[in-house]
């Protein structure tokens, strides 16, 4: 965040304040840290659960398969999978976000501080 | 005759000891809701309970709000029914938390305030945003809670063994449906009107609890049955269900293969990949849902409770994997579908076996099946709870104080229209279920699904992320998503054509599939694209205060 605009704070409009935090680089990286984490993320859970979805309908031989002699198919480990991976994308994104995005949005609140919106009280 | 004697003495020992449960639970709830009324002072109180709930608080409220009786009975049934199949809904309903925990929890928690709408309009002229998203969440809250009060009123003369042509308390099957649906009515109403957000989130805490350790000893019962032998489970289940193995692999009930039909195959698959999508988009759309993140004071605790709510979900949903294949292998589908056709039974049957085998003859059977069927009662009153708090909260936030009196609207006057509008929709649920106990359960349920999905999500997702997005293009998508799942729905075999069709002698389909997703989904981010681009509307000002409040959490409510 550029230092200017701080200064100049009482006279120019809570718009600008928001315009000139967008534009900082420091915004610039917090963005890229969220999405980039984020919308990898929900491709990739999004793929895998449209596989296992597309394999229900069309790939039942395959589904069918028993594990060993035991009445434990893989479509059932591939429906047990879908839950670990649900709780592995949540706790690594969890790990993530406190590490990488967290700190940098801490800082670019600290220096914005609380600015009023520009019409009053939304919501 | 002894049997039928020992019967009927169950019936009525567990009948009424579900009563008496049922009170305890009512009782509890009520304390719980007058007691949180005295807590409810201003306009974020009642909307938002205060915004004081912790992340675990809130992630236990947020499994109390979602896993709802068709989680609960109805996939525990399509499992002990159709095996497999079932498990489909599990996955998806669990699967879909991941949208909202990546994608929308926090930055919503961050830039609204009561609604959905708060943060759809954000950037928008007021009025026609905030008109549609009222339609929107008033539309798929009452498909919803439609599906909770039907179900109720199907549920009760099962649990209290009313049989056709015997009555109850001087009612007979009919007369108990209506009461039934008329007293969850009256006691949502009141968790709403009194206890606000306050009262309505410890009474999804309560249930959720009750829930999950009513799923867990039922768990372990079935297991110990077969000696934690997952796959000896699995066998007696398909043996028991006459289907064999196929009983454990898809398609049974979902993409059948129809032999010598290709196109009904064709559609049939179609309509499994179109569940599918429904169900992992649907959940990030849901109001009801929603405004639950505003329950917690900041957008870390937000993150929180939706990390305990898939922990909370997700372990549920591994239960009723159990519970389901174990009404199949120990009740059998037989005795399911002579109490109920669709097996929404399966696990209040279960729990009587378990039951009689653990704690001992006829009485442990009946007081276990008391129990689960209370616990069942207790889910329905707090789905209920959450889904008519989200209409009223939207009909008095977004519509009355926004579009009505334009923003100028007193926190007191807000409030009290919104105690209103909860007394008003619950009326209207109240008498739209009555009429609608025909209904099947599943397709309400399937319908508040594509809707959230194809018209909430497009918006919502734009909003948060698409700089470009405007007016225009919100309206577009809400009512383009909601009016085209809607119509897909209203021409599908679902409601006439078929025959398990709503209007089974009728027939004007047209649309092959019974879910409309596929198609409404795709075409609800179409809509959203297409009304923006044609609209010069743009406000950049407005998307970097919008940006900055949601990624930062500056000037959060």
């Amino acid at each position: 965040m550029s230092t200017e605009a701080r200064d100049t704070a009482p006279t120019e409009t809570p718009e600008d304040r928001y315009l000139a935090v967008q534009r900082s680089p420091e915004f610039a990286q917090l963005r890229k840290a969220l999405r980039g984490f984020v919308f990898p993320m929900t491709v990739a859970f999004f793929v895998w659960y449209a596989l296992y979805v597309i394999l229900s309908a069309y790939a039942r031989d395959f589904m069918s398969i028993r594990i060993g002699d035991s009445h434990i198919n893989v479509a059932l480990i591939f429906g047990l999978l879908q839950f670990v991976t649900t709780f592995l994308i949540a706790w690594l994104y969890a790990r993530y976000a406190s590490r990488r995005v967290d700190p940098l949005a801490d800082k670019i609140h600290e220096e914005l501080g609380e600015v009023p919106s520009a019409d009053g009280p939304r919501g | 005759m002894p049997t039928v004697l020992a019967a009927e003495a169950t019936s009525s020992t567990a009948r009424t000891l579900t009563i008496i449960l049922f009170l305890v639970f009512v009782a509890v709830t009520l304390a719980i809701t007058v007691w949180a009324s005295r807590q409810t002072k201003t306009a974020t109180d009642f909307y938002a309970g205060g915004r004081s709930f912790s992340g675990f608080q809130n992630g236990m409220a947020i499994g109390g709000d979602y896993m709802s009786a068709a989680s609960f009975l109805g996939i525990a049934g399509i499992i002990a029914l159709n095996g497999y199949d079932g498990f489909l809904y599990s996955i998806g309903f669990l699967v879909a938390w991941l949208v909202a925990l990546l994608l929308v929890a926090e930055l919503l928690r961050n830039s609204g305030r009561y609604t959905m709408a708060d943060v759809l309009a954000f950037r928008m002229r007021q009025k026609p945003v905030r008109t549609a998203a009222a339609v929107s969440t008033i539309t798929v809250s009452i498909f919803y809670l439609l599906a909770q009060m039907v179900g109720a009123g199907a549920l009760v003369a099962l649990l209290l063994g009313i049989k056709p042509g015997t009555t109850f308390m001087g009612m007979d099957a009919g007369a108990a449906k209506i009461a039934t649906i008329v007293l969850v009515g009256a006691l949502m109403i009141i968790y709403v009107t009194i206890g606000g957000m306050k009262g309505t989130t410890y009474v999804q805490i309560v249930k959720a609890f009750l829930l999950m350790t009513g799923a867990l000893v039922m768990t372990i019962l079935v297991l110990s049955v077969f000696k934690f032998n997952l796959s000896s489970l699995l066998g007696d289940a398909a043996q028991s269900s006459g289907k064999g193995e196929a009983f454990l692999e898809p398609g049974l009930r979902y993409g059948v293969e129809v032999a010598n039909n290709a196109t009904q195959t064709f559609y049939n698959k179609m309509d499994l990949l179109s569940l599918g999508i429904a169900l992992v988009l649907g959940t990030a759309g849901l109001p009801h849902i929603l405004i639950r993140f505003y329950t917690v004071p900041t957008a870390r605790a937000a993150r929180k409770s939706v990390l305990w709510a898939i922990g909370i979900i997700g372990t549920f949903y591994l239960f009723t994997l159990a519970l389901g294949f174990g009404a199949a292998a120990l009740v059998g589908s037989e005795a399911i579908t002579a109490q109920d056709k669709a097996g929404n039974t399966a696990a209040p049957q279960l729990a009587q076996e378990l039951g009689r085998r653990f704690l001992g003859g006829e009485t442990g059977g009946a007081t276990l099946l008391a129990i689960i069927a209370a616990v069942a009662f207790a889910t329905i009153l707090a789905v209920v709870a959450g889904l008519t708090l989200a209409s009223s909260s939207s009909l008095a936030h977004d519509f009355y104080a926004n579009v009505v009196k334009d923003g100028k609207a007193s926190e007191r006057q807000e409030v009290n229209v919104a105690r209103i509008s909860a007394l008003a929709i619950g009326a209207i649920a109240i008498l739209l279920s009555i009429f609608a106990q025909n209904l099947n359960v599943a397709f309400l349920v399937a319908l508040a699904f594509a809707v959230a999905a194809s018209g909430n999500l497009p918006a919502i997702l734009y909003s948060l992320f698409w700089k470009r997005f405007n007016t225009s293009g919100a309206t577009w998508a809400i009512y383009g998503g909601l009016i085209s799942a809607v119509v897909l729905v209203f021409f599908s075999p679902v409601v006439s054509g078929s025959a398990t069709a709503m209007f089974s002698k009728s027939d004007w389909q047209w649309f092959p599939l019974n879910n409309p997703g596929l198609i409404s989904i795709p075409f609800g981010f179409f809509c959203g694209w297409l009304g923006t681009i044609i609209s010069k509307e743009r406000d950049d000002a407005k998307y970097a205060e919008l940006e900055v409040r949601s990624l930062t959490g500056s000037g959060a409510h």
